[in-house]
């Protein structure tokens, strides 16, 4: 099997990582705060999420972030390496409902994205910087960030 | 201005969290993601990558790990923070500098520490922000991770 590995040498500046769609819903969010370890009820107990000021459960920053890391790492391919990530959360995100006990009702989708900023050696790696965010169903960033990748190079041959 | 009872908590470093990086945890960090890289639960694909075995995704052991109750650190500043009256609690950001994969098998000791507390005149008022700085070694003693993470008290 020949895996498809991105190379330093395939990109420039300004070039665009592809869109990774993602839908959270109250289903993700529990599972979610099973798999991460985060049990603040902000992000399954609607009225506690309106105690603290929002208007009910409110998406984990942390799983925003985990879709952010996914978007950079499935995209460098298993010869990158992630060397730096940062994000922020800016904006609130509310998670569908569920319609059935799989299925989200009708809502928003999240889209996150991707662009390099910057390309260069930096000693033996051979660097990308990213600008990358998390955007809402209006259109909005509500988790930017950054990231940097070790790419390889083209003189990097397939073993297999 | 920051409250010395919330004051007196910066500089203080938690007992360090010693955790396997177990292979079901992988594969359940990756589902709740809906990540569907074989890397983190195809142990086949996975041990012909340059891994040679699964890789936890960078990022897993963010909080996971800090999820030890203790009277120090993270969760003794969180507590100090809604006795003061900031239980309004929300993460404003995480960043990372990544050294090391880890991979399923490895043991993992984390080291968080509250880095620093100010005090920010907000839309609502005055807003706590926590910053924290967690080390992450291996086994061997290898630094793999630093993380920086912030939580907003208001």
């Amino acid at each position: 099997m020949v895996k498809e590995q991105i190379c330093w040498e395939d990109v420039e500046v300004g070039y665009e990582l592809p869109t990774l769609e993602k839908i959270a819903h109250s289903l993700m969010l529990v599972k979610w705060a099973g798999a991460s370890g985060d049990f603040n009820p902000h992000h399954y107990e609607e009225a506690f999420g309106q105690s603290q000021g929002t208007d009910g459960t409110i998406v984990h920053g942390l799983l925003k972030h985990a879709w952010l890391i996914q978007l950079v790492t499935n995209w460098m391919g298993d010869e990158g390496f992630m060397k730096k990530f940062s994000c922020q959360y800016r904006g609130i995100d509310y998670p569908r409902k569920m319609k059935t006990m799989n299925e989200p009702q009708d809502g928003d989708t999240w889209q996150c994205k991707g662009k390099i900023t910057n390309k260069y050696v930096d000693g033996d790696d051979h660097c990308v910087d990213l600008e990358i965010g998390v955007v809402n169903g209006k259109g909005e960033v509500t988790t930017p960030g950054s990231a940097t990748v070790i790419l390889p190079s083209g003189e990097w041959q397939l073993d297999n | 201005m920051v409250p010395d009872e919330l004051k007196q908590h910066i500089g203080k470093i938690d007992p360090p969290h010693v955790r396997e990086v177990e292979r079901g945890a992988i594969r359940r960090y990756a589902d709740a993601v809906g990540n569907g890289n074989p890397l983190y639960f195809d142990e086949e694909y996975a041990s012909e990558s340059r891994y040679g075995t699964i890789i936890a995704p960078p990022g897993f052991f963010g909080w996971s790990m800090q999820s030890v109750p203790s009277s120090e650190g993270i969760i003794g500043l969180m507590t100090a923070m809604i006795n003061a009256g900031y239980y309004r609690i929300l993460d404003g950001g995480m960043s990372y500098e990544f050294f090391l994969p880890v991979r399923a098998g490895d043991i993992v000791i984390a080291s968080p520490k509250v880095k620093d507390v100010n005090a920010k005149e907000g839309k609502s008022g005055t807003m706590m922000v926590c910053d924290f700085e967690t080390t992450y070694l291996n086994q061997n003693g290898d630094l793999v991770a630093k993380a920086y993470q912030t939580l907003i008290g208001r």
